[in-house]
């Protein structure tokens, strides 16, 4: 019993070094292109983030238990292949569901699943959990704890972008140049998170 | 090659990948360029660009990739039902994302390890994809693979413009194989260019370099 609240334990200091550590976008850049192009409105980028955060939670956690397989059968290199068919899959069958059950919750997010099989940030987070090595505790909290520092990130530039509307850009950097170096000052924001956890 | 066809990417500007080899080059390369211009793929163009020689073979996957998928997107466009387009593109583009991986672990153990998952990552790029959708799909092989090669070679080019600049300013030399240039002692080296803010200021401001020097034409709506 002792090793299992260990492991509770180990997996909250994943999710906590996964949201402001090692977040997903500012230290890894995975999942730049909806970052650029959806974090024009604190609305739908919340929409998206809140997607990603299920969405790569449950992958995750699918994934590891595929790469399991994989491994037993001695055909890990067909993980790529595997993994991302699982996530086209899962995202289709979450929009079925969403769709059938919950007409509400599909308008508010279903428009955004589709966008979720071709972000990156989904199939990194797999294949992160597979080259560190995580149990599955432990993957679940780092699945979760990506999501969500996903989703802090592109809430905060959605709410940047909205305020940079009013103010004098200049002209080579219009659009996505300023959000790159804004996603810059971010990052060396978040840096300073680095060495909280030792 | 029917005009109803449009190529998805640069339909607006007069369809020229209907032409023929050098402008899909050109377009490619420089007016089209995926990274600094369309702004597309750039999770993993960011992330491995801390050194000129990650940089460079990130760009030759990225090419081998972009060539091979074309070639074989193109060969089979015509027996891929519509429906299952995009399955079918992802499977083509995962296997040949396999064999160079496959590759890398066989022969540069180290710089796949340093690579990490970004190999993988590939498959998830929205330019190779784009490429197979908008390009592939519609031309015969043989202008299909000049047009991998354009992207790869735009591709590459631009991660090799950051990555120079990233290991040359954040550890005051910059070092492929036996070849060695140093800034010398006067310089301090700015660590901050090899952590995440510095590929994000450099790339931003390659962005901003592109787009003056086509005279931006109405970049205000890019993605």
């Amino acid at each position: 019993m002792n090793s299992f609240g260990y492991e509770i334990w180990l997996a909250m200091v994943t999710c906590f070094a996964a949201v402001f550590t090692q977040n997903i976008l500012l230290t890894t850049f995975l999942g730049m292109c909806p970052f650029t192009s959806v974090s024009r409105e604190v609305k739908t980028a919340a929409g998206l983030g809140g997607a990603v955060v299920f969405v790569m939670t449950c992958t995750t956690a699918i994934n590891y238990w595929a790469y399991k397989l994989l491994i037993y059968l001695d055909l890990e290199f067909f993980r790529f292949i595997l993994f991302i068919i699982i996530i086209a899959a899962f995202v289709q069958f979450v929009e079925m569901v969403i769709d059938r059950y919950s007409p509400k919750l599909y308008q508010s997010l279903g428009i955004f699943l589709p966008l979720i099989t071709v972000n990156c940030a989904i199939l990194g987070a797999s294949l992160f959990m597979v080259i560190r090595e995580y149990h599955f505790i432990q993957t679940i909290g780092y699945g979760f704890g990506a999501g969500l520092g996903w989703m802090l990130a592109i809430l905060a530039m959605a709410g940047i972008r909205t305020r940079l509307n009013e103010s004098r850009v200049p002209e080579g950097l219009r659009g996505p140049g300023i959000t790159l170096i804004i996603a810059g000052l971010m990052a060396l924001a978040f840096i300073g998170f680095t060495g909280v956890l030792s | 090659m029917a005009d109803k066809n449009a190529c998805m990417t640069c339909g607006g500007r007069g369809g020229l990948c209907g032409g023929k080899g050098i402008a899909t080059l050109k377009e490619g390369v420089w007016t089209n360029n995926p990274l600094a211009i369309q702004v597309l793929g750039i999770c993993s163009a960011l992330a491995v660009t801390n050194k000129l020689s990650n940089s460079l073979v990130m760009g030759c996957a990225f090419l081998f990739v972009c060539v091979g998928s074309n070639l074989f997107v193109s060969l089979l466009r015509n027996n891929i039902p519509h429906r299952i387009r995009m399955i079918a593109e992802v499977a083509i583009i995962a296997t040949f994302v396999i064999l160079f991986d496959q590759f890398l672990k066989a022969y540069y153990w180290e710089m796949s390890k340093q690579l990490g998952p970004y190999v993988g990552l590939i498959i998830t790029n929205c330019i190779v994809m784009g490429r197979a959708e908008a390009f592939a799909l519609q031309n015969p092989p043989i202008v299909s693979i000049v047009d991998g090669v354009a992207n790869g070679i735009g591709y590459g080019v631009a991660l090799a413009i950051i990555g120079f600049a990233r290991e040359l300013f954040g550890s005051g030399q910059v070092v492929l194989g036996n070849l060695v240039l140093d800034l010398g002692y006067w310089y301090t080296p700015n660590q901050l260019m090899i952590l995440a803010p510095g590929a994000f200021f450099v790339f931003g401001v390659l962005i901003a370099f592109f787009n003056l020097v086509k005279g931006g034409d109405g970049e205000e709506d890019k993605k």
